[in-house]
C-alpha cells in the first residue's frame, strides 16, 4: 500500500482521471478533466460542487459505473478503473457502497426493508445459513438506530429520515471500507438531517470507514469533512483541509461558494453580498491551468501568474491572521 | 408600527382537511394571519408542517380531496375560501395573487417556447395585441435577468438553466402585476449560488414592483435573509411569530430554539450536532395538548393535556407555548443559539469560518 509523505495510508487514488460522455455524432462532453487526488484511510473526503461540475460522475467512477476514458483509479493499491478481473470486480463492489440521496428512490418500493438490506448478502451469499443473515439485518438496522421488527415493514411506511437509515443499513451490511455518499442529505428536512450526519460520523468511527461525501453546499460539509476538494465544471479548483479552506479560500469559485451560504441571523444578512464567481477575470493568457501546491495539503488550480496573485494574497491572510493573535 | 399599516390578507382560524381514503386528516388546525402591504412574511417549518397547504387556500388550489373546513381568508373584500369554481377565481389567482413554486421544471411546459408561456399570461390577463405582449414579455425577461432576451425568446425550457428557468417562473408570475407573490420554495431545488442570486432578484423585484411576499421555506438561513416577519408551522399551526429580529434572537417555543439549534452552520467540528429526537404528530388523529409535546425535552405536564394559547411577548411577538405562562418553570433556550449574533458576527467577521472578501 502507498504511503505519502506525512505517512498516512492513501485508500483510494484518483490518478489524472478524465471521465467523458459521447454526445451524438462523434462529439464528446468531458464531464471530469484530469482529476488527480488521494483519500486517506479514515477520512471525510468531500468533494464540492454546483450542478453539472462532474461531481457525482467522479464518484460513480469510482464504483466502476462510469468508465475512466484516461487516468486510472487505485483502491488499497490496486486498479479498479478499466478493465479487471471478475474477482477484482465483486472485492470492488463489496468493498466500496453507496449512499444515495433520494432514499424514496433508491429503495424498492416493493420489496420489504429484510429484503432491501439483505439483497448484497443474497449476492454475494455472505452468510451461512437463514438464522446468520437475519442475525446480521438486525445488526445493521440497530447500528443505524432502527428497530428488528422494522424488518416486514415497506419503505413507504417510513419517513425521509428513517428511509435514509436504511439506505445507509444496507451499505452498512457488506461490512464496506470506503462509501461514496451522495448528497445523503439533501432531500431531508433540516431537523433529520443533523441526525444522519451524526450517524455516519458514529458508524466512521466504530468502523473505521473512509468516506468520500458528496455534496453542494459548504455549511454541511464544514461539519462533518476533513478534507475538502471544490470541483467546479468538472475540474478541481481547490483542495484543502476543511478548516484551511475556510480560513484561506483562494480560488474566486471557492470564495463564491462561502459568500452564497445563508447566515442564521438577519442583522448579518443585510450585509452579507453573494459574491458571483465571473470566470472571466481570470488569467486570459491561455496558459493550462494546474493544481499546484501552494501550502502543504494545499492545492489550487493556477495558471503561473495566478499562482503569484494567490501566494501573494495567502501571505497577507496570514499576516493579519498573526498580528490578530 | 403594526397599527398604522394596512393589512392586504387577512386569514381568520383556517383548517384544512384532506379525505385519504375513508379517513379525514386535519392538515391545517386553526391557523389566522395578517399580511400587510409591502411586507416579506417567511412561513418556517419541517415538510408535513402545512406551510404549502396554508398558502394554497390563498389561490384556491387545494388538491381535490382537500377542503377548508372553517375559517376564512378575507382580500379586498371578498372571502376566498367562499369561491368554488375556476370562473370566481380569475381576477384573482395569477392576477392579483402570483405563485412560484419550487422546481421551475415541472412548472413550466416543456414542449412549449419560452416567449409563448409568457405571453400567453399576459394575452390573458391584460387582452393586450399580440405584438404588444412580446415587447412586455421581453421586457419582463430583461427585468429578472435573462441576458440577450429577444434572442431567447423562441427557445424552449430545456435550453434554459436551472436558474434561468426559475428566472423565467418569477417573470410569468410578475406578468400581472400581482399585490401578494408566493414563493414556495423558489429555491430548494437551485444550487447555493444561483439560490443567492434569485433571492436577491426576488428582493430588489419587490422594491421597485412593492408587491407583498409570503415566502415558504424550511431554511432558516433563507428566512434571516428575505423576511421581515416570520412564523413557525409545526403539526399545522402557526405556533410562533414576530419580526425576523425577534424570532431568531429571542425565540419563545422549544420546537423554534429545535430548529435553530439544528442548523449545520452552528455545529461545532467533532461534537454531535443538535437534533430533533422522534416524528413529526400524524395529522389522522386529533391531537391533544401542545403538538410538539412528545419531541420537546422541555415539555412541562400541562403540555400534554391542553393546548396552550397564544401570549403575547411583545406587539409583534407571539408564541404558543405554555413556557410563557406566568406559572410555568424559567427555562433558558439552549446554549448553541444564545448570543447567537455575537456567534454568527464571529463567523463572518475576519478570521471567521464564513468570512469572506473578493480578492
Amino acid at each position: 500500500m502507498s504511503k505519502n509523505t506525512n505517512d498516512r495510508e492513501v485508500i483510494l487514488s484518483i490518478k489524472h482521471v478524465d471521465i467523458s460522455f459521447d454526445v451524438g455524432h462523434k462529439k464528446k462532453f468531458v464531464a471530469v478533466k484530469d482529476a488527480n487526488f488521494d483519500i486517506y484511510k479514515g477520512e471525510t473526503f468531500a468533494l464540492v460542487g454546483e450542478s453539472g461540475s462532474g461531481k457525482t460522475t467522479l464518484g460513480r467512477a469510482i464504483l466502476r459505473i462510469n468508465p475512466c476514458s484516461a487516468g486510472e483509479i487505485e483502491f488499497e493499491g490496486k486498479r479498479i478503473s478499466g478493465k479487471i478481473s471478475r474477482e477484482e470486480d465483486r472485492n470492488v463492489v463489496r468493498n466500496i457502497q453507496m449512499i444515495f440521496q433520494d432514499p424514496a428512490a433508491s429503495l424498492n418500493e416493493r420489496a420489504t426493508i429484510e429484503y432491501c438490506v439483505s439483497e448484497g448478502l443474497y449476492n454475494f451469499h455472505l452468510y451461512k445459513d437463514e438464522e446468520e443473515r437475519i442475525a446480521k439485518v438486525d445488526k445493521a438496522l440497530q447500528d443505524v438506530g432502527l428497530l428488528p421488527e422494522h424488518k416486514s415493514r415497506y419503505p413507504h411506511e417510513f419517513s425521509g429520515g428513517q428511509r435514509q437509515r436504511v439506505g445507509i443499513a444496507r451499505a452498512m451490511i457488506m461490512d464496506p471500507k470506503f462509501i461514496v455518499a451522495d448528497e445523503p442529505i439533501s432531500a431531508l428536512d433540516v431537523s433529520i438531517r443533523a441526525q444522519v450526519l451524526n450517524l455516519m460520523n458514529k458508524l466512521k468511527a466504530e468502523k473505521n470507514l473512509t468516506y468520500l461525501f458528496i455534496a453542494h453546499d459548504l455549511s454541511v460539509v464544514r461539519f462533518i469533512a476533513d478534507r475538502i476538494a471544490v470541483i467546479h465544471l468538472g475540474e478541481i479548483v481547490e483542495i484543502a483541509d476543511s478548516e484551511t479552506l475556510f480560513k484561506y479560500p483562494l480560488h474566486p469559485y471557492t470564495i463564491s461558494l462561502l459568500s452564497a451560504v445563508p447566515m442564521p441571523d438577519p442583522i448579518v444578512e443585510r450585509t452579507r453580498r453573494a459574491i458571483v464567481y465571473d470566470p472571466s477575470k481570470l488569467d486570459q493568457s491561455g496558459e493550462k491551468r494546474e493544481l499546484k501546491e501552494i501550502r502543504p495539503g494545499h492545492f489550487v488550480f493556477a495558471t503561473t501568474k495566478e499562482y503569484a496573485e494567490y501566494e501573494k494574497k495567502l501571505e497577507e491572510i496570514e499576516r493579519e491572521q498573526e498580528n490578530q493573535d | 408600527m403594526e397599527g398604522n399599516r394596512k393589512i392586504i390578507l387577512s386569514a381568520k382560524d383556517v383548517e384544512v382537511k384532506f379525505r385519504v381514503r375513508d379517513n379525514y386528516l386535519t392538515a391545517i388546525r386553526g391557523v389566522s394571519l395578517d399580511l400587510y402591504e409591502g411586507e416579506t412574511f417567511a412561513i418556517v417549518g419541517e415538510s408535513g408542517s402545512g406551510k404549502s397547504v396554508f398558502t394554497k387556500t390563498f389561490t384556491g388550489m387545494l388538491e381535490s380531496n382537500g377542503m377548508i373546513s372553517n375559517g376564512s381568508v378575507m382580500f379586498h373584500g371578498t372571502d376566498l375560501t367562499k369561491l368554488k369554481k375556476d370562473k370566481e377565481w380569475e381576477g384573482i389567482r395569477g392576477a392579483q395573487i402570483s405563485t412560484i413554486f419550487q422546481d421551475p421544471m415541472t412548472s413550466l411546459n416543456p414542449i412549449r417556447t419560452i416567449g409563448s408561456q409568457i405571453t400567453e399570461v399576459i394575452e390573458k390577463h391584460q387582452h393586450v395585441s399580440k405584438s404588444e405582449a412580446k415587447e412586455q414579455a421581453i421586457e419582463l425577461m430583461e427585468r429578472v435577468g435573462i441576458q440577450n432576451a429577444a434572442n431567447r425568446f423562441d427557445e424552449y425550457p430545456f435550453q434554459y438553466s436551472g436558474g434561468m428557468r426559475q428566472r423565467i417562473v418569477i417573470a410569468i408570475a410578475l406578468s400581472c402585476h400581482p399585490e401578494i407573490l408566493i414563493c414556495d420554495e423558489p429555491t430548494t431545488a437551485l444550487d447555493v449560488t444561483i439560490q443567492a442570486q434569485i433571492i436577491s432578484l426576488i428582493r430588489d423585484l419587490q422594491k421597485e414592483l412593492k408587491f407583498t411576499t409570503v415566502y415558504i421555506t424550511h431554511d432558516l438561513g433563507v428566512v434571516a435573509n428575505v423576511a421581515d416577519r416570520v412564523g413557525v408551522m409545526y403539526g399545522g399551526q402557526i405556533i410562533e411569530y414576530g419580526t425576523v429580529e425577534e424570532v431568531f434572537f429571542d425565540p419563545r417555543h422549544p420546537y423554534t430554539w429545535a430548529l435553530l439549534s439544528s442548523l449545520p452552520q452552528l455545529g461545532v467540528k467533532g461534537e454531535e450536532l443538535y437534533y430533533i429526537t422522534g416524528t413529526p404528530p400524524s395529522l389522522y388523529n386529533k391531537i391533544k395538548g401542545d403538538a410538539f409535546a412528545p419531541r420537546n425535552e422541555h415539555a412541562l405536564k400541562i403540555d400534554f393535556v391542553e393546548e396552550p394559547p397564544f401570549f403575547q411577548v411583545s406587539d409583534t411577538h407571539f408564541a404558543k407555548t405554555w413556557l410563557l405562562d406566568p406559572r410555568a418553570p424559567k427555562l433558558e433556550k439552549p446554549e448553541v443559539i444564545q448570543n447567537l449574533h455575537e456567534k454568527i458576527k464571529k463567523m463572518t467577521d475576519k478570521g471567521g469560518a464564513f468570512h469572506v472578501e473578493e480578492h
